[in-house]
């Protein structure tokens, strides 16, 4: 990195906001296999990969997990390398819908 | 109990060129897509190569919605925040038609590609996400199990045009599951902005556009690049980086999209614009070592499912229609032949890949995606040293022009041995010639 560059900060809910949902309300497409898996995982790759922010840490060591902003990319299943990631897409119709893509 | 010649999973550009293909020449297909309508879950840059096209729907030109015909390619090398080292191609003759790239958007394309395979006579059925494939006792792929209820339906073959995350055949153990050295994340975002100011930035008029094509260290150290798209009334930008890379480092991907729309090269280029979408999507750039087997009884792998991208050109959908063509041409021929599915008959695909651009290309860049990780300074070293070369020679201050290039060779050794240039030369030159 150079010795002048400062990461961005933002939120990216704003960048979601513009984005069109069909919400599967109560059907994660995603989930965690196994929630302690993730308290003993040091690397917690799923917090800074998902280009969503779906993935945070929580206060008690372990990841909130809400997938209402998933852009459905497949990353988290891909760089978690405790295969914890129980992923699939959403019912036919729900999930993200593109306006232009 | 319904029978369909052919099944094809997912209306991208893969699954609408074989579907498309196969409904022309009277097989009876059906086409399921998982997005509300055909498009809504895909991404691109997005840039259309009309031959892939034309030799699919050669009068496309008429009737699909395109952005604007391409007639100048930027090649900018940029460093996190200050810097940029360009270099550009424009060519009057790319402005005579028929013209040889667009861009495009990808929502739109689809759903006229995908209204172009319903006139074919397809049945294209969206909303539907299918789970599984069926498959008979001896192993032949004979259908799909959808999640709809009773949602189990057969075919003689099945086309997976999935896309790259290649669930279905992975989950079928058809092909090795996808892995993160094999993927990048490529993050982008529409920006809108009256017609007028994208001409006067870009230099253009018309239907006339632009792209630019990003390496450097704006990826901060990661294997990937950037790219910024000229449609009509909008601009697409964008950054993607090897997912083998972002898991190593603390930036996220937005971030990093941030970082290269904060750039002063870039930042008054999108000045005012109105942002309308944020997406995100995996691009497989293996290249032809990470290739699976691309056919069986009963089923073929066609598109970002099977990995055919060509990372080093920045090209993908044309590969995907034109292997979406190919598997379809291969049943067409097998169908008239009276010639079953079978894995033996479906090697045909293969073979007429093998001899087409989409072999010769992914087999011409094979040692690139290696060479790139093993010697990440290729992408973050140079770029730096171009630009503080171009730095030292353009700031005129005093010093004479003998000591600047003195002075920049002395920058190079320092930052790389005689031997390890040479070397970086020589495996440059054996990986992409």
């Amino acid at each position: 990195m150079s010795a002048t560059f400062v990461p961005p900060t933002l939120n990216v809910e704003e960048k979601l906001f513009q984005n069109r949902y069909r919400v599967d309300t109560g059907r994660p497409h995603i989930r965690v296999r196994n929630e302690s898996t993730c308290v003993s995982c040091d690397a917690k790759a799923c917090t800074v990969c998902c280009p969503a922010g779906c993935w945070r840490a929580d206060p008690a060591g372990g990841i909130e997990l809400v997938v209402d902003g998933c852009l459905e990319c497949g990353t988290c299943r891909l760089i978690c390398d405790q295969n914890n990631v129980d992923w699939n897409y959403p019912r036919g119709g729900f999930g993200i819908l593109f306006k232009f893509g | 109990m319904e029978k369909f010649d052919v099944i094809v999973v997912g209306a991208g550009p893969a699954g609408n060129g074989a579907a498309y293909t196969l409904a022309k020449a009277g097989l009876s297909v059906l086409q399921l897509e998982r997005g509300e309508s055909p498009g809504t879950k895909n991404v691109q840059g997005a840039i259309l190569y009309a031959d892939a096209l034309e030799k699919i729907i050669p009068d496309f030109r008429e009737t699909c919605p395109l952005e604007r015909h391409i007639i100048e390619q930027r090649m900018w090398l940029m460093d996190e925040d200050q810097t940029c080292t360009g270099m550009s191609y424009r060519d009057a003759r790319f402005s005579q038609e028929p013209y040889n790239r667009y861009t495009i958007i990808r929502a739109r394309f689809d759903r006229w590609f995908s209204d172009q395979v319903k006139k074919a006579g397809a049945l294209v059925v969206c909303e539907t996400t299918v789970t599984e494939l069926l498959r008979n006792g001896s192993g032949k792929v004979i259908g799909v199990r959808t999640e709809r209820e009773k949602g189990d339906i057969y075919a003689d073959c099945v086309i997976l045009a999935d896309g790259a995350n290649a669930l279905v055949g992975s989950r079928a153990g058809l092909r090795p599951e996808i892995t993160a050295d094999d993927m990048a994340l490529a993050v982008k975002e529409v920006l809108f902005l009256p017609k007028e100011t994208v001409d006067a930035r870009f230099n253009i008029s018309g239907t006339q556009g632009v792209v630019i094509e990003i390496a450097g260290n704006v990826t901060h150290g990661m294997l990937g690049t950037g790219f910024l798209y000229t449609n009509k009334d909008s601009l697409a930008i964008g950054i993607g980086c090897m997912l083998s890379d972002m898991k190593k480092q603390s930036l996220t991907p937005y971030q990093l999209l941030e970082g290269l729309k904060r750039h002063p090269t870039i930042k008054p280029l999108i000045e005012g614009a109105e942002m309308k979408e944020y997406s995100a999507h995996l691009i497989p750039e293996g290249g032809y070592k990470a290739l699976p087997q691309l056919y069986g009884d009963g089923w073929m792998i066609v598109g970002d499912a099977a990995g055919f991208v060509n990372a080093v050109h920045r090209e993908g959908s044309n590969l995907a229609m034109t292997s979406g063509r190919m598997a379809a041409e291969t049943l067409i021929a097998l169908k008239a032949a009276g010639k079953p599915y079978s894995a033996a008959n479906l090697a045909a695909y293969k073979r007429t890949l093998d001899d087409s651009f989409v072999m010769a290309d992914l087999k011409k860049y094979q040692d690139v995606p290696t060479l790139l990780t093993e010697q990440p300074h290729m992408l973050g070293m140079y770029p730096r040293f171009l630009g503080d070369a171009a730095r030292e020679l353009l700031t005129v201050d005093g010093v004479s022009k003998r000591a600047k290039q003195q002075k920049i060779m002395a920058d190079l050794k320092g930052k790389r041995s005689l031997l390890g240039l040479l070397g970086d030369a020589y495996r440059f030159w054996r990986a992409f010639r």
